[in-house]
């Protein structure tokens, strides 16, 4: 057998041998976007072999009780990463990871963190408990090796209370719906920064597979009051100012919703639908035409039930 | 070594049992024995302008939309649409009839397959298109939503639907209600939405369709037709079980401001 791999080695060529020994590794790269808070970015694009399943933003804040992070990326590999760098980076150990939806992207690297340091509200924790497991077919399917040993790991910490305070950074905690059954968002008081999880995207279309959409846009205007001065997406570039990404996601779910209204009022089928031209307004979001595609997936048949007539005599 | 004997035999072994099947540009595995099973001793082509349109992504495996558009091809009297690698590879065999050569449905997916499209000819030739698409597995083997909350049985029969009248024609929109079990499920036989017929005015033939149970739950089907405003379509649909699926839609004028301009 070790023949024959070997064999087969050689014939593939003196090049393709380094993918054979090199093992698939994460870079984190944290980016300073205030004081003592960095932002390892994810790629704007959707879960891929390319980018290792590395594509919601991971913020790293520095407290003078430890290092708290917010999200931990979508493999246990990952989750190894961030903790190493983060802890580098800061000196100080991780003390806490808030994880802010069900989605795998941003809580599969659970698995490389101690539960008690894991916090989610008591709706993700619960949501967490019947969903959380259930992305890991999936997740291997689309990542392969990246997905090495990653099992999904349950947050051992359920957070009650609105804030927690971390040496003299106080982050204020919002339960909020909308992207999901269970969104959180965070203000990081000291700096005016909110994080704002996947409620909000930035110049990267914004994914609707578990959206209520009225909900969300109400969990938007909800963050719109907060007095903010700038925002870490979920996905995208860091806004510097207050409302422009939360502005933005509001309007492609508008957006969104009135074209599919329309488009099953007129008798369009999904995949005309899912073809509907994208505004020139959208033109610099990544992923829009893939998350419009995902989106009828996600809403159409619900909205046929809702506008299309009976016709049957039954 | 094996693999090199492998491909060895592989070039030197005849291919002539299908000789009229032309060689499959997406490199199918299934290509040579369905070609055969779907299209006999008929001529076959490969031709772009069959325009199968689906998704970047499957997002649902159990729910996967296509649309067949062959209105650039002049006397097409027969649309099928397939996936080489499902466990039924047939989904829909359409029989425009007075429709136009154009057919929109959402069919399963069992695992990465072709899905393709093929135009049967008045001189019974056929011209074939389609593409790859990645999938999960198991869009063929998973119970219906519907089986699971277990309402499937109230909703047999009910039909929503809309027929507007646009610029390229008349679409007409159906959403049937039906489990569409497969039988590749918990000892659940095949059970499918079968057979469609839409007619107009004066009986005239907006198409027939033999439906499979590759068909997702509570399938969706896109026709255009030729249909005035105000007149009648009617539909006569059933099941493997004789359940029947009748009524009838009045055409309307589709508004000016649809957001989806006509493809």
């Amino acid at each position: 057998m070790i023949g024959r791999r070997a064999v087969l080695a050689g014939l593939a060529g003196a090049a393709a041998a380094p993918a054979f020994a090199q093992p698939l590794a994460y870079r984190i790269m944290p980016e300073p976007v205030a004081a003592g808070l960095w932002v390892v970015r994810g790629a704007d694009a959707p879960i891929a072999m390319a980018n290792g399943g590395a594509i919601a933003n991971i913020t790293i804040l520095a407290t003078d009780a430890g290092t708290v992070l917010i999200d931990c990326g979508p493999s246990l590999r990952y989750g190894k990463a961030l903790k190493a760098a983060a802890e580098t980076l800061t000196g100080k150990p991780v003390v806490r990871v808030y994880l802010t939806h069900l989605h795998p992207d941003h809580v599969y690297g659970a698995a490389a963190f101690a539960p008690a340091v894991l916090a989610a509200t008591p709706q993700l924790a619960t949501l967490l408990k019947s969903e959380g497991p259930g992305f890991s077919d999936g997740m291997y399917r689309l990542l392969g090796d990246w997905m090495r040993g990653t099992e999904f790991t349950a947050p051992g910490t359920i957070l009650s209370a609105d804030s927690e305070t971390f040496g003299t950074r106080r982050l204020r905690l919002l339960p909020l719906t909308g992207h999901s059954p269970a969104d959180l968002a965070i203000l990081d008081e000291a700096t005016g920064t909110l994080i704002a999880g996947d409620l909000v995207f930035h110049d990267r279309a914004p994914s609707t597979p578990h959206a209520d959409l009225a909900k969300w846009r109400a969990a938007l205007t909800t963050l719109k009051a907060l007095g903010h001065t700038r925002v870490v997406p979920g996905h995208g570039p860091i806004d510097p100012t207050p409302n422009a990404a939360i502005d933005q996601t509001r309007d492609w779910l508008d957006w969104v919703e009135t074209t599919l209204r329309a488009a099953v009022a007129a008798g369009e089928d999904n995949v005309a639908a899912g073809n509907t031209p994208i505004p020139p307004r959208f033109g610099a979001m990544q992923a829009a035409r893939y998350e419009l595609q995902r989106s009828v997936s996600h809403l159409y048949p619900a909205l046929e039930a809702e506008l299309l007539p009976r016709i049957d005599t039954r | 070594m094996r693999r090199l004997l492998l491909a060895g035999m592989l070039l030197l072994a005849p291919v002539a049992a299908q000789a009229k099947l032309p060689a499959d540009p997406l490199a199918s595995p299934m290509w040579q024995r369905l070609g055969g099973t779907l299209f006999g001793d008929d001529t076959v082509r490969f031709d772009d302008r069959v325009k199968v349109v689906f998704p970047g992504i499957a997002e649902d495996q159990h729910s996967f939309p296509v649309s067949v558009d062959a209105r650039g091809i002049k006397g097409v009297r027969r649309i099928i649409l397939f996936a080489d690698l499902n466990p039924i590879p047939l989904a829909v065999d359409f029989t425009p009839e007075g429709a136009q050569p154009f057919l929109a449905t959402r069919i399963k997916l069992d695992q990465r397959t072709p899905v393709r499209a093929a135009v049967q000819l008045e001189d019974g030739s056929w011209l074939v298109s389609g593409g790859w698409i990645d999938a999960a597995g198991g869009g063929c083997s998973a119970p219906p939503a519907s089986r699971v909350k277990g309402d499937w049985a109230e909703h047999l029969g009910e039909v929503r639907g809309v027929a507007l009248r646009g610029g390229d024609g008349t679409h007409v929109r159906l959403a049937f209600r039906h489990p569409m079990d497969t039988g590749f499920v918990a000892n659940i036989p095949t059970y499918n939405l079968q057979d469609v017929a839409l007619t107009g005015a004066g009986g005239k033939h907006y198409g027939t369709m033999r439906i499979e149970a590759s068909v997702a739950e509570d399938p969706s089907i896109t026709v255009i037709t030729d249909a005035a405003v105000g007149e009648d379509i009617v539909l006569r649909g059933s099941d493997t079980n004789g359940i029947r699926y009748d009524g009838s839609i009045a055409v309307r004028a589709a508004p000016a401001d649809a957001a989806v301009a006509a493809r």
